[in-house]
């Protein structure tokens, strides 16, 4: 399954619930302002490194960049384009939006 | 009195307005259109802070590119608020640390303040209006 979380780690408790949902294998994309999650030194990095360990997890390059987070992403978070957003969602059979 | 006398007569009072930016850019509209109603009360010559707690201090942050999600880049105009006359720009300590940030990271310089200070800063204000 991909789980797509949009909202920030340090504001909402979606990315925590995803966390707790998720399977080992599955995939989770971070978007909008949820991106700033996978950046080092923010109080979710621990949870997302961790996590990374059973499920690939993945941000969205647009949305950091546009937050100025770049070149500040976590060690072991892949950065996809909206190409590889759209190959995300092609290569798994369903999908979960924490809303 | 007319209205109008009593109108001339309020003209002159000045608040303390806090505008309270909590919320990161783009993901809501919270961001800018805090932007835009701080620049519209510059136009009424008030005493206004701006502060940056939690996600807020994430609008500050320096090289910002927002082609890649086609919006307005307004980070460019937190630069531009000292024209107007807003100067006293606020950031909250534990915001920055719980995000990995340091002062250096954002575009405008900034007075950071620890939470008492920035409680303090609150209780004084006439007017906190947040985003």
């Amino acid at each position: 399954m991909l789980h797509i979380v949009n909202k920030s780690a340090t504001e909402r408790s979606s990315l925590e619930s995803c966390l707790r949902m998720a399977t080992q294998g599955s995939a989770v994309l971070l978007i909008e302002d949820a991106v700033c999650a996978a950046t080092n030194g923010n109080a979710a990095a621990a949870k997302i490194q961790a996590a990374a360990a059973g499920l690939k997890i993945y941000a969205l390059g647009p949305d950091l960049a546009a937050r100025g987070m770049t070149g500040r992403v976590l060690d072991g978070v892949n950065v996809v384009d909206y190409g590889g957003f759209v190959d995300l969602v092609a290569e798994h059979s369903n999908c979960q939006s924490w809303l | 009195m007319s209205d109008m006398d009593e109108m001339d007569e309020g003209s002159g009072i000045v608040k303390k307005f806090m505008f309270l930016n909590r919320k990161a850019p783009h993901g809501t509209v919270y961001a800018l259109e805090g932007l835009e109603v701080v620049l519209i009360t510059a136009a009424f010559d008030q005493d206004v802070s701006m502060v940056f707690t939690d996600d807020g201090v994430y609008q500050l942050m320096k090289g910002i590119d927002t082609k890649g999600i086609e919006v307005k880049d307004f980070s460019k105009t937190y630069r531009a608020l000292e024209g107007y006359d807003i100067e006293k720009l606020y950031v909250d300590q534990a915001s920055l640390d719980a995000r990995g940030l340091t002062e250096d990271d954002l575009i405008v310089d900034v007075t950071v303040l620890a939470v008492d200070e920035m409680a303090n800063l609150m209780a004084e204000q006439d007017v906190v209006i947040s985003f």
